[in-house]
């Protein structure tokens, strides 16, 4: 195993690839009550075609996620009673791009590993057991439908985006999961689940050696090539539709606003994108900019409101949202001083600031477990190392973060996703 | 083991510190009890608010956003809680620790300078809160009062304590009512400043790399000039140990799916009781986690629903069940909820099911000591409690209390309010 060691974050990650193609990374932390294993495939809610032994194929939505809820079943019975029934709190989350299955534990690491390797590894999807979990799939789709901020946020993506997969509800519909057999789950199983497209991220008080002998002992000694995936054309650079609403039973309207840009590629510059995306949000309506002082002042945002960028695989964006009285105006206002900074840019002072502040929270961000496995599994599937963001910061300039103001601020390039208050009311 | 004191600082102030070097970031918070109460929840909690907005020294939020930003991007928020009958109102703030800093420069000082400074020199207009600042904070918490609607398995949980307890204090909103919130003024907001200031007892919290030493000397120097002129008792909380009879409510807004939420009475049993790890143990059988028989039973047995599970307010003496089901579902989810009650009361458990509940509620409670928010809601909860119970006592209790005794504790729940949340007809 390889060690890269961070001096200035006081972390350092252990590295090695098994024969199987699985990349194995573990943080020591020393102190520590619990320890916590991160097991994650590149397969996730936007993977809906791909050719597998030559045939292209076509999935339902949502077949990613409820292929995470069914993983749990084993032969036996379930791995989340056998996790929970030792202490450990595990659970797992289907994404846009990725599907990761983890559990916490201050006692019996090494079994609950094992138990971890082996149910995600081990298909065993059973047709009685895939009907059963139609009725408990359809009640999170429902909850979903009564959940405005996934509400408004899907609305964006499809305002952005003209036909990439990433505007597709990775919960699916109740529709589309009826579609869904076990042969789709053992298919999608055997597609990306397979060591050579997934990553192990472990963080705890555990030995780095240890971990690397007990995913070789669990996992198949040779890996697959993964299914190739199919997102479609690419897309335009401007977006698809200016305006998407909806009404819904909330006390005050609640928007998304989202800027669509050019998908960054693997490695380095994809980190250099989103440190560069929040850098910009930051400096354009970010809590310490004078745009957010006077959207405060003026009551057209709140504490609600939050920002950010994501990137996926053909689709990128930087996105704003929370609750406001006028939506519409909060867009004009944003791009106004989208346009205001592309001319007389950045104020020297705000950003040196500005890159002080996004560091420290980002360091503050390491003291969470799951965030730094969950950080470096994505990282790892896009090509880069998270803990490369100290020396990637450094080298951000202000030029870089105007750029992306300048490129990415413009309305074209604007889609504004509002859920209002139904007419009745409360 | 963690290295907890607690020390009182001034009269009616206390310091609870804990001092570890495993985190990257230093907690502070400081939190004025005031008893819940219907004429002053929402001036109470308006307070923080307002003090955020501006200092003498920082007037407005983009210069308390420069400072923030100049010590790494550290953060100071408003927080309004309820912990039993006591309403909890103050600041928490994260902070870079020391040893992360780039130039070397400290943080904690200046950040507890910066969090005394808007406690106790807020930015004035004529000897009251400035009428804008009032004004624009009247109209975001009145907003926050009426978002609590959107998040509907939150809300359905807020409105099954509000009925139960209509007639204690503990039926008081959090944050008060919008009513309130309308009556007040600049200079009624200052004056029940003043009188939190000077009489309501203050709990700091602090977690980080600094000895208790520095931090009682760091602290004291922030809090020079709070005035100080009796009072300080803690508000007590009244505890009602069973229900007299099931009351039915329900409520119809624009939803998809149904929420079933469920208020029992723990037969006076709290966090203060001797009962109490055996009620921990109750709950997490019943409840609690993915072992319990709400999970493997209402869910996974039935596909009744995504979620069920139990949890207990510790200081008040209640249990509650939530629930999300299809609306023409609510009455099997609601009797087989009881089946399992019942089935818990006939000591009805496999031996995986006892351990299962036994090692997650052990783990549980230590992994708290693994995070910084957590430890500081347990210590502000055990302060207003006059409790000072850590996690891994609580958990050592839990190891060796027996299942009669949890049993026990499941014969003495009785059933309060039955809180569903319908849609509209038609």
């Amino acid at each position: 195993m390889e060690e890269k060691r961070y001096e200035r974050l006081g972390e350092s990650f252990f590295h090695t690839v098994l024969e199987n193609g699985l990349h194995i990374y573990v943080d020591q932390k020393p102190g520590f009550q619990k320890s916590y294993a991160f097991f994650a495939t590149n397969y996730g809610g936007m993977d809906m075609r791909f050719r597998l032994d030559g045939q292209w194929v076509d999935t339902p939505a949502g077949v990613a996620h409820f292929l995470e809820h069914k993983t749990f079943d084993t032969k036996e019975g379930n791995a989340l009673q056998d996790l929970a029934a030792n202490g450990a709190s595990p659970n797992a989350f289907t994404s846009t791009a990725m599907t990761g299955y983890y559990f916490e534990s201050t006692e019996k690491f090494e079994e609950n590993l094992k138990i971890l390797l082996s149910f995600v590894s081990i298909p065993y999807y059973t047709q009685e057991s895939v009907d059963k979990e139609q009725g408990i799939i359809g009640q999170e789709i429902r909850m979903g439908d009564d959940e405005p901020d996934t509400q408004v946020f899907y609305g964006m993506l499809e305002g952005l985006y003209a036909h990439s997969p990433i505007q597709v509800n990775i919960a699916g519909t109740v529709e589309s999961i009826a579609q869904i057999t076990a042969d789709t789950l053992n298919l999608c199983h055997r597609a990306f689940y397979d060591p050579g497209n997934m990553v192990l991220c472990v963080t705890g008080d555990v030995d780095p050696e240890r971990v690397t002998a007990i995913a070789r002992e669990v996992l198949p000694v040779q890996g697959h090539a993964p299914a190739e995936k199919d997102h479609g054309q690419p897309e335009a650079p401007q977006a698809h539709m200016s305006r998407w609403e909806k009404e819904m039973a909330v006390s005050v309207p609640i928007f998304q606003l989202g800027f669509k840009d050019t998908p960054p590629q693997k490695g380095g510059e994809w980190l250099k994108w989103e440190l560069t995306g929040n850098l910009a949000c930051e400096a354009l309506l970010g809590t310490s900019s004078p745009l957010y002082a006077r959207l405060y002042n003026e009551g057209l945002v709140n504490e609600s409101f939050g920002y950010g960028c994501e990137a996926y695989p053909g689709a990128a964006f930087l996105c704003a949202g929370g609750e406001s009285r006028d939506p519409e105006a909060v867009r004009a206002a944003v791009l106004a001083e989208g346009e205001r900074l592309s001319r007389e840019g950045v104020d020297e002072a705000l950003f040196q600031r500005l890159k002080r502040a996004v560091y420290g929270s980002m360091v503050r961000g390491l003291n969470s477990f799951e965030n730094l496995c969950i950080n470096q599994a994505m990282a790892h599937f896009c090509g880069y190392d998270y803990l490369d963001f100290a020396d990637c910061f450094a080298n951000i300039s202000k030029a870089d973060v105007e750029q992306t103001i300048r490129r990415v601020v413009v309305e074209s390039k604007t889609a504004l996703a509002v859920v209002k208050p139904k007419g009745e009311g409360k | 083991m963690s290295d907890v004191t607690r020390t009182q600082l001034l009269p009616g102030v206390f310091l609870t510190s804990v001092h570890t070097k495993k985190f990257k970031s230093s907690l502070l918070s400081m939190t004025l009890l005031a008893p819940m109460a219907q004429e002053t929840a929402a001036v109470n909690a308006l307070i923080p608010y307002l003090l955020r907005r501006g200092s003498e020294a920082h007037p407005d939020l983009q210069s308390l956003a420069a400072a923030l930003d100049q010590l790494y991007g550290g953060s100071i928020e408003p927080v309004v809680r309820k912990k039993g009958e006591v309403q909890c109102v103050g600041f928490i703030g994260s902070f870079l620790d020391d040893a992360y800093t780039l130039d070397g420069s400290g943080v904690l000082d200046p950040a507890a300078e910066l969090m005394g400074e808007l406690l106790l020199r807020p930015y004035t207009r004529d000897g009251a809160f400035c009428p804008d600042y009032t004004r624009q904070e009247k109209a975001n918490l009145v907003d926050r009062i009426r978002s609590e609607v959107n998040d509907k398995r939150q809300y359905a949980i807020d409105r099954v304590v509000e009925e139960m307890c209509r007639q204690e204090p503990y039926g008081v909103g959090r944050m008060g009512r919008e009513a309130d919130v309308e009556t007040i003024t600049p200079q009624s907001a200052w004056k029940r400043y003043r009188e939190l200031l000077a009489h309501a007892r203050l709990e700091l919290y602090y977690c980080g790399s600094a000895g208790t030493d520095q931090g009682c000397f760091i602290l004291q120097k922030a809090l020079a000039g709070l005035p100080r002129e009796g009072g300080y008792e803690v508000p007590q909380t009244l505890v009602v140990p069973t229900a007299q009879s099931v009351r039915q409510v329900e409520e119809r807004l624009n939803v998809a799916q149904g929420k079933l939420t469920m208020g029992f009475r723990t037969g006076g049993i709290t966090a203060a009781s001797p009962d109490y790890p055996a009620l921990v143990l109750c709950n997490a059988l019943f409840g609690g986690t993915t072992t319990a028989k709400l999970f493997l039973n209402v869910r996974e047995k039935l596909s009744l629903c995504y979620y069920a599970s139990s949890s207990v307010q510790k200081y008040k003496g209640v249990m509650l069940v939530s629930s999300g089901v299809e609306f023409s579902n609510k009455q099997r989810a609601e009797d087989e909820i009881m089946a399992q009650l019942e089935a818990c009361r006939k000591k009805e458990f496999e031996p995986w099911e006892v351990e299962g509940a036994r090692r997650y509620t052990v783990s549980s409670l230590l992994t708290a000591l693994d995070s910084q928010g957590r430890q500081e809601d347990w210590w502000v909860g055990q302060a207003v409690a006059g409790l000072t119970q850590g996690p891994e006592e609580l958990a050592r209790a839990v190891e060796t209390v027996s299942l009669d005794q949890a049993v026990a504790v499941a014969k003495s729940l009785s059933l309060d309010t039955v809180y569903f949340l319908n849609g509209r007809e038609g």
